[in-house]
């Protein structure tokens, strides 16, 4: 990387034409680090709010519950659901970007059944354990979504590539017969285990009571998080075509794979903690592009710390809403997103991209 | 030299397009493909922009097996402007024509001094700077093809292949446009081919012209050469008188039917 030679030209006052269309050093401090700065705000203040007050006070001297409340309760909800929420947004804009859709969403392609169906089976047999800390419905989740994204790869996959409409119906074919699946499964359940199963495939951040969920998602994350960064001018011109982008120089089978692996491990590694969680992915990358343009160097960046800001955002809604009550947070996402995804279109009609 | 085509074939599956082409294609050429539907005019025009492979036969590129090259040598020398584009996100005209400098960024994630100055040659050859600002989806058709040739030159290309550029563009527009692409030949050595179906405007702008007809070639000479009644029932099926442009710039033709 040699972003450091531009610097000096980024300020300095050269022709302003021959700016249109770059991105500036500054530009791009500016949109991710207002991004970041709102990230470190909300993750901060959420955990102090909540259904039993606190202290700040309490917490520092260790005094009971304050500081049991904030560290054991609240703190890895907080982190998780940042990491989670950061995830499905970044997920979001791959999908968008290789499927040249605006309304893709991380779960389009059939990763949320293939890890529901993972998880229903799981709980089905009474696999309620927890082996080297990791619970064996969130393997089996990770598992069902990790066969649902090969499956739809090689389903897909031809002698010219990786067509998107293929990748697309194979997606949500795979999406009925799992959904099917899980009905049957769920008609030979019994009660308690059919409550599981609802709840699980709910989506929430409930099951995140240690830093467990955290750590063990976070490599993923932040790995395909750091390679899809990397990645993001190649993304650019791929929304032109994949023969614009072709002619451009970008290896196309290559970015569509890695951005759909990376993706799609976004996607698996965090849902198999949380269950599925809607719209986080379709509305943070859009509200992103309405403000800063649709530039992925910036749009991938910066959803990742706006995403996981929503999502704590609405999570402690989820929490404090009905207190001592608590909502899915994915109830509370869609609440959210779907009215403000409406105001979004009426606003600026005629750009429904 | 720099195309050599030797006995190229290619198939759509079992649907054979080019069978057998073998020619030579100098630097500085600024050549026409004309023939009707289906003859494998585009086809022939992805091969040569190194986009579609999978031929047969050999097909070299400055010396070189062109499925030699990785995809970004490639774009760093040839530029290829398509029918029409459509993207999915609103993209300023800047945007896109920066996208042109792609292949000469080597993982940064940043523009250079010298892709803004390149980028900033390319609108001003195509007359887009007061565009750069805009939306490339609002744009009209035709300042639209000027904006994609600009991303094309910013690439910094020794080639151009152009894929009926002016197809969906009116006669004002589809004179601006060739007007630009044969200053870049005639200024710059730009080697251009472009494929088209107008006879008359190729004519007008290619000083070589190459009909094919059914995959393979069956005139291929000077415009006045080729535009003969006869080599144009034999390309289209069709009459056509051959007249003597006003301006001494070559032929044009009128169909009979």
């Amino acid at each position: 990387m040699r972003p450091s030679s531009s610097v000096p030209t980024a300020g300095a006052p050269t022709s302003s034409l021959s700016d249109k269309g770059a991105l500036s050093v500054s530009r791009f401090v500016t949109v991710v680090g207002l991004c970041v700065a709102i990230f470190v705000l909300v993750v901060l203040i959420a955990p102090w709010i909540g259904a039993s007050g606190i202290s700040m006070r309490g917490v520092i001297e260790g005094a009971y519950p304050d500081r049991d409340i904030f560290l054991i309760t609240r703190m890895p909800r907080v982190l998780f659901g940042a990491l989670v929420g950061g995830a499905l947004a970044v997920s979001g804009v791959l999908f968008q970007a290789i499927l040249r859709n605006s309304l893709a969403t991380p779960f389009t392609l059939g990763i949320s059944s293939g890890s529901s169906f993972g998880a229903v089976v799981a709980i089905w047999l009474g696999l309620d354990l927890v082996i080297f800390g990791v619970p064996v419905v969130s393997m089996a989740a990770f598992g069902g979504a990790f066969l649902t994204i090969l499956f739809v790869f090689f389903v897909a996959r031809s002698n010219t590539g990786l067509p998107t409409f293929t990748l697309l119906l194979a997606g949500v074919t795979l999406n009925l017969i799992f959904g099917a699946l899980i009905l049957f499964i769920h008609y030979a359940a019994n009660f308690q285990q059919s409550y599981m199963m609802t709840r699980w495939m709910m989506g929430s951040l409930y099951d995140a009571t240690d830093f467990r969920p955290v750590l063990q998602t976070a490599p993923f994350v932040l790995a395909a998080f750091v390679g899809m960064i990397w990645l993001s001018p190649q993304l650019n011109p791929l929304t032109a075509g994949e023969e614009w982008a072709a002619s451009r120089g970008v290896n196309v089978e290559r970015v569509k794979k890695l951005s759909y692996f990376a993706a799609s491990i976004l996607t698996g590694s965090v849902t198999a903690f949380s269950g599925p969680i809607g719209f986080v992915g379709l509305i943070v990358p859009h509200t992103l592009r309405l403000i800063a343009g649709p530039d992925h160097r910036l749009l991938i960046p910066g959803s990742f710390f706006l995403g996981g800001a929503f999502l704590v955002i609405c999570d402690t809604l989820a929490r404090t809403i009905i207190a001592p009550t608590e909502i899915p947070v994915g109830v509370v996402t869609a609440l959210l997103g779907g009215p403000f995804f409406i105001f979004l279109l009426k606003r600026r009609p005629g750009d429904l991209w | 030299m720099l195309y050599h085509l030797e006995g190229l074939r290619f198939a759509y599956g079992s649907t054979p397009v080019l069978k057998g082409i073998s020619t030579e294609i100098t630097a500085g050429e600024f050549i026409a493909f004309v023939g009707p539907n289906g003859a494998g005019k585009s086809t022939l025009l992805r091969i040569l922009a190194g986009l579609l492979r999978g031929y047969e036969g050999s097909i070299d590129f400055s010396g070189r097996a062109i499925g030699a090259y990785t995809p970004r040598e490639l774009a760093q020398r040839i530029a290829f402007v398509p029918q029409e584009t459509h993207v999915v996100f609103p993209f300023s005209v800047g945007e896109i024509i920066m996208m042109g400098r792609l292949p000469h960024r080597h993982n940064s994630l940043f523009e250079s001094p010298r892709d803004r100055e390149r980028a900033h040659q390319a609108m001003q050859l195509t007359d887009t700077e007061s565009l750069a600002g805009k939306a490339f989806n609002q744009l009209s058709g035709g300042e639209r093809q000027r904006v994609v040739l600009a991303s094309a030159l910013a690439q910094d290309p020794d080639v151009l292949l152009l894929d009926e550029p002016t197809v969906y563009l009116d006669l004002k527009h589809q004179l601006q446009f060739y007007d630009i692409v044969e200053r870049l030949n005639a200024d710059r050595g730009m080697t251009i081919v472009s494929v088209t179906h107008d006879v008359n405007l190729a004519a007008r702008y290619a000083r070589r012209m190459i009909a094919i007809r059914d995959g393979q070639f069956v005139a291929d000479g000077p415009p006045a050469e080729v535009l003969t009644p006869g080599n144009l029932y034999d390309i289209f099926e069709i009459h056509a008188t051959v007249f003597q442009r006003p301006d001494g710039r070559g032929a044009y033709i009128v169909p009979l039917g």
